[in-house]
């Protein structure tokens, strides 16, 4: 039998690898999805039209499937299956493109929710479009997208969990390990952990509210 | 030549002639108004002094320096936008501070931006503006926490702040409380009293009477008359002038 602690133990190194995921995936996630939001308000309609088809591959098929995509078909088209020795990074490159996807209709709704008057303001001023956007529109974008993208970044919190598919031993993946010897506490001792991470979050994120109340659109 | 010319400007949204050839022209100083029922082009040509707009024909000179020939580049690059729009200020309807900011840094923003000067100077320049508006005691302040005036008040500072040569006024007091219109246009009245060239576009007649150098009744897209306010006001000589002045109430 497994102690308390030593279970402990176990699902804790599986947290870490979700925890590390998580970060990785925010890192790249973000910045990604301001740029593919640019390219679907673009006013060049190829882009624009790409950068949709895209959006509408990533948002309409299953995140499992997705995964198992990038780990298998570049090994099957080019013979060269990049991710063989680095599963963690396929799971990291999938989770990447599919939030990026989702984020961006996040900004994009927060930015064409900025009435145009505020383009306006700052361009009468004399301002370059890099300025209007970068001090004027963007912190009122922030301010709007706070409550939509808390919600998506709980949801990645617990989407980590399907990189398990590819074998990355993440803390469900490691909790199953006790499952396979027929124990089956540690995989509901998982939600503990996942509780308390989106705990946090979610204090995170109404301090951040907070913080943005001082003024009101 | 006057300080500044227009010249057969003229712009279209579709097929929508909007402004269809108007000629004026402002010497330093001088208050003009622009009057005239909604759809009539009021907006749009200052719109198109303040390059929000592109005018689809047309001349706009400024002290003998042609900014703006519409034959000459039918496409603007931002860039030069953005150096004509130097020239005019212009205060919108619905005041449009920038909400993230409190007052003084909205009045400083542009400036510190556009490097007009040290950041000293440029504090002391938007303090005194502040000052000058009535709002010094207003500066850390958000714009969510004023009201219509003393928002409408701010957006004049801040257009000041950028020093244009000629400060242009969307209706600045139409969304504004009755209450409220009178210190905004005791603003522009000061301003005037400075020697500022200055174009505004109202519903207030009486205001437009009592400030303007000159006034400009526009009807469809076209400068229907135009004169001094005792012209104007006391002996419009087009039918259509003589019934929008007797439609509204002084």
């Amino acid at each position: 039998m497994y102690s308390f602690s030593e279970v402990s133990l176990v699902l804790l190194d599986g947290f870490l690898v979700t925890l590390k995921l998580f970060a990785l995936t925010l890192l790249f996630a973000l910045p990604l999805g301001l740029i593919l939001s640019f390219g679907s308000m673009s006013k060049f309609k190829p882009l624009s039209y790409l950068t949709k088809l895209f959006i509408w591959i990533i948002r309409g098929t299953p995140l499992m499937l997705q995964i198992l995509v990038v780990f298998f078909v570049p090994g099957m088209l080019f013979d060269n299956p990049i991710f063989a020795q680095n599963r963690f990074l396929a799971a990291l490159v999938t989770f990447v493109i599919n939030y990026a996807a989702y984020f961006s209709e996040i900004y994009r709704g927060g930015i064409e929710g900025i009435p145009r008057g505020q383009y306006e303001a700052g361009q009468v001023l004399g301002l370059t479009k890099t300025q209007i956007f970068f001090k004027v529109v963007l912190m009122q974008v922030v301010k709007r997208i706070i409550a939509p993208m808390s919600n998506e970044i709980i949801t990645l919190v617990k989407d980590t969990s399907l990189v398990r598919v590819i074998s990355v031993i993440e803390i469900i993946k490691a909790a199953e390990t006790f499952q396979a010897k027929g124990i089956i506490w540690p995989l509901f001792y998982t939600a503990v952990f996942y509780l308390a991470f989106c705990g946090i979050l979610t204090l995170l994120f109404g301090y951040i509210e907070k913080k943005l109340s001082y003024y009101k659109n | 030549m006057a300080f500044l010319e227009i010249s057969n400007l003229t712009k279209s949204f579709g097929k929508t002639e909007v402004l269809k050839g108007i000629n004026f022209s402002i010497e330093k100083g001088e208050v003009v108004s622009i009057i005239g029922s909604s759809g009539s082009g009021k907006t749009t040509l200052l719109r198109c002094l303040n390059f929000l707009e592109i005018a689809n024909g047309g001349t706009i000179t400024i002290d003998d320096n042609c900014i703006f020939d519409a034959s000459l580049h039918k496409k603007l690059s931002e860039a030069q936008k953005r150096i004509n729009r130097l020239h005019f200020g212009l205060v919108f309807q619905s005041f449009n501070l920038f909400p993230q900011y409190n007052v003084l840094k909205n009045v400083m923003l542009a400036p510190t931006l556009l490097k007009t000067g040290s950041k000293e100077d440029i504090r002391e320049t938007a303090e005194q503006l502040l000052e000058r508006v009535g709002l010094g005691d207003k500066m850390d302040a958000y714009p969510c926490e004023l009201s219509g005036g003393q928002q409408q008040r701010v957006a004049i500072a801040r257009a000041l702040a950028m020093h244009p040569e000629i400060l242009c006024f969307d209706e600045p007091t139409s969304a504004l409380d009755p209450s409220l219109t009178g210190e905004v246009l005791r603003v522009i009245r000061d301003l005037k009293d400075d020697g500022r060239t200055m174009i505004v576009v109202t519903h207030e007649m009486d205001f437009a009477k009592s400030v303007s150098d000159k006034v400009i009744f526009m009807a469809d897209g076209v400068i229907e008359e135009m004169g001094t306010p005792e012209d104007v006001f006391d002996n419009p000589q087009s039918p259509k002038t003589k019934a929008f002045l007797s439609n509204t109430k002084f």
